[in-house]
């Protein structure tokens, strides 16, 4: 393995342990009925250290962002709990929640919607520092620093965000989540919705703050070129569910789970073969009806009758990686991963 | 698919003149702080069958381009030179009434956002059949029958139940599956596709795009591909054609533009994207952000992010086309 795998000799700081956020959705007159329950995380563990950035991919609606917003506390786990450096969120005192909102950050997809329109940006910047207490004069020296950390002048304090383009507004949120140090940030779609050609400005940036500060970023994205060049380790995501966990080039190089291979092979550019090439059919079902067993199963093209029945547990193979799928540890052995497959339900192939 | 359409599809693709010419199209916004030169010269030439991609990001003018040929401009906008030349024929001189019979039946669009280009409160079928019965003068039973065909045509599993469903009872893949099958009924010479995956998710972003070739493949259209994202649309494509600042500034096949690019602009946006399985310690940046075709810089309207600019590049209008390889254009001065 290279060297900027994971370090694995860093402290662990968010812990999830079988995190589970069930959803539940009423209908009928003053919601007295209860129309189902969206598992939208659903036992879900992992570890993120110091200096790691960690990367949930997935489909839309496999529960990418509610893991994130449970680990924001902006939600509380319906079961199972968060830990930041070993201490449950869940129990947390009030003056520790408000020392964790310090140190775990977040920027947004959307950089349009994440600035408040009407408040310059040296205030937008200033306002973490506000809230914790930072006198003034310090403060203007910090967001001054902050500024200049994204390659910002100190000048643009005093404009709005409307004056900016969109990859200088996403600098204005990176560098609000920076001006409290924090050790963790939350990057939910940081790029996806802006052009192009500053797309890698800010891939960039973030690469070398995480460099200077050793700060771990959590990384929720559906592009996985892109998480495959920022990330030492992926949790891939399918219905809730952690379906592979591992390092990252591996899991982009040698997928374990039927799903991340279809996943890797709808991101490989053309022209090159990935090294199993599985064809995705079908859409994601509904987050009402998941499917029995592995949910993956109906588009699934080695599914076996097993799947439909039990629910396959994260367990680790043979590289150290771990993989939720039946076809471990002894199935797997006798697929021949280049050999074309069939489409496994009509159904599936279809509609969803 | 009967023989007669078939036939059609192979005579399509047999003919050597080109379906559609666009010459020096230019296209501006008249607004109160000033004109906006979206469309600022763009020329390309496509062939019956062909697939062209038109790749560039937000403001580059690709899509009033594509509007401009179905002249269908938002308010404030005119075509103030060029030509488009559709079979020939100078679209830019027809009637409005003329115009809305080429558009219903020999040209189509798919647009970005599904849920935004159906009506909800109509069903799928009667969505599909509206145009056909007015268009190609079919009964309203037979293009009901015809509008099954369609959702058949497009993956739609059991599209006789679907025919009467509503868009909300769709799922987004569907939906967008759903609007094509509308756009290629009346088997368009021209299907334009405004990033029609923009709004899918990646796996079925795939599935879609391999569903627009088969249907391309059946139907001998030709397709124009709107996209920002170079990777994804870049194998599908005969051409290309990459915009900035309103100019074409490469056009060639596709192979010689993703491998040989000759434009500073198409090589740096090729480098600045990550690529799976690729080890890139830092990616290409490409300095400043996107012109504003309100304000458009002097001479090329690149050279201000671009590391090779020269001065020349800065006086004067734009480059002339240049040939840089065979078929391959480029406006820029290094090929000179």
């Amino acid at each position: 393995m290279i060297d900027s795998s994971a370090p694995t000799a860093g402290d662990v700081i968010i812990e999830s342990r079988n995190a589970v956020k069930h959803f539940v959705i009423k209908t009928g007159l003053m919601n007295s009925r209860t129309a189902g329950v969206v598992r939208a995380v659903d036992d879900v563990s992992f570890t993120i250290h110091e200096g790691e950035t960690f990367a949930l991919v997935g489909e839309s609606g496999c529960g990418k962002s509610t893991m994130a917003n449970l680990i924001l506390k902006l939600l509380d786990p319906t079961s199972g709990e968060i830990l930041y450096r070993g201490a449950s969120l869940a129990d947390m005192p009030s003056q520790d929640v408000k020392n964790y909102r310090r140190n775990v950050q977040a920027v947004l997809q959307d950089p349009y919607g994440a600035l408040n329109p009407r408040m310059r940006v040296g205030h937008i910047i200033g306002e973490p520092l506000e809230v914790h207490g930072v006198g003034r004069d310090d403060r203007e020296e910090r967001v001054t620093a902050a500024l200049q950390s994204v390659g910002l002048p100190p000048w643009v304090q005093s404009q709005f965000p409307h004056e900016f383009s969109g990859g200088q507004r996403q600098r204005i949120g990176v560098a609000r989540a920076l001006t409290l140090n924090p050790d963790l940030i939350v990057l939910d779609e940081p790029v996806s919705s802006l052009d192009v050609s500053i797309r890698s400005q800010v891939l960039n940036l973030l690469k070398d703050i995480q460099d200077e500060r050793g700060i771990s970023y959590i990384l929720i994205s559906h592009d996985l070129a892109s998480v495959e060049h920022m990330s030492h380790t992926i949790g891939v995501m399918y219905l809730g569910k952690l379906v592979e966990l591992g390092d990252a080039e591996l899991t982009c190089s040698q997928p374990q789970h039927p799903y991340t291979a279809s996943l890797v092979a709808a991101a490989t550019p053309p022209g090159t073969t990935p090294n199993w090439p599985i064809p995705i059919v079908g859409e994601v079902p509904s987050a009402l009806e998941t499917p029995s067993g592995c949910s993956f199963h109906p588009r699934c093209p080695y599914a076996m009758p097993v799947c439909s029945r039990e629910t396959p547990e994260l367990a680790p193979t043979e590289d150290g990686r771990m993989v939720a799928c039946h076809l471990y540890p002894d199935e797997i052995r006798n697929i021949d991963k280049q050999a074309p497959v069939a489409i496994a339900s009509t159904a599936a192939a279809g509609n969803v | 698919m009967t023989t007669e359409q078939a036939l059609a599809s192979d005579l399509r693709r047999s003919s050597t003149a080109p379906l559609l010419e666009v010459q020096d199209l230019q296209t501006h916004f008249f607004t109160r702080r000033g004109v906006v030169r979206a469309v600022n010269g763009v020329s390309f030439n496509l062939m019956p069958g062909e697939t062209l991609g038109l790749v560039g990001e937000s403001g580059s003018g690709k899509t009033i381009t594509c509007l401009s040929l179905l002249r269908l401009l938002p308010r404030g906008a005119r075509i103030v030179g060029g030509q488009v030349l559709f079979q020939g024929e100078n679209t830019l001189e027809l009637s409005e009434k003329e115009m809305e019979r080429l558009r219903g039946v020999r040209m189509g669009m798919i647009l970005q956002n599904s849920m935004a280009a159906l009506d909800p409160v109509f069903s799928i079928g009667t969505q599909i059949a509206e145009p056909l019965a007015v268009h190609s003068g079919l009964s309203w039973k037979a293009a009901m029958e015809r509008s099954i065909d369609l959702l058949r045509m497009v993956k739609i599993t059991a599209p006789h139940l679907r025919v009467r469903n509503y868009p909300h009872e769709m799922s987004g893949g569907m939906r967008q599956r759903a609007s094509s099958a509308a756009s290629i009924g009346p088997y368009p010479d021209l299907l334009i596709a405004d990033e029609p995956t923009t709004a899918l998710d990646v796996t079925t972003q795939r599935q879609y795009l391999e569903l627009l070739k088969e249907l391309q493949q059946q139907t001998g259209m030709a397709l124009i591909f709107i996209t920002h994202d170079i990777s994804i649309v870049g194998n599908l494509c005969d051409n290309l054609a990459v915009f900035y600042g309103g100019l074409v500034v490469e056009y060639g096949p596709k192979d010689q533009v993703l491998n040989h690019p000759t434009h500073p602009y198409t090589e740096a946006l090729l480098e600045a994207l990550p690529v799976l399985g690729e080890k890139r310690e830092r990616l290409r940046t490409i300095q400043g952000d996107p012109p504003n075709a309100g304000n458009l810089p002097g001479g090329c309207p690149f050279h201000p992010r671009c590391d090779k600019a020269m001065d020349r590049c800065s006086e004067g209008g734009p480059p002339p086309i240049f040939n840089a390889r065979n078929l391959q254009r480029t406006r820029c001065w290094l090929v000179e």
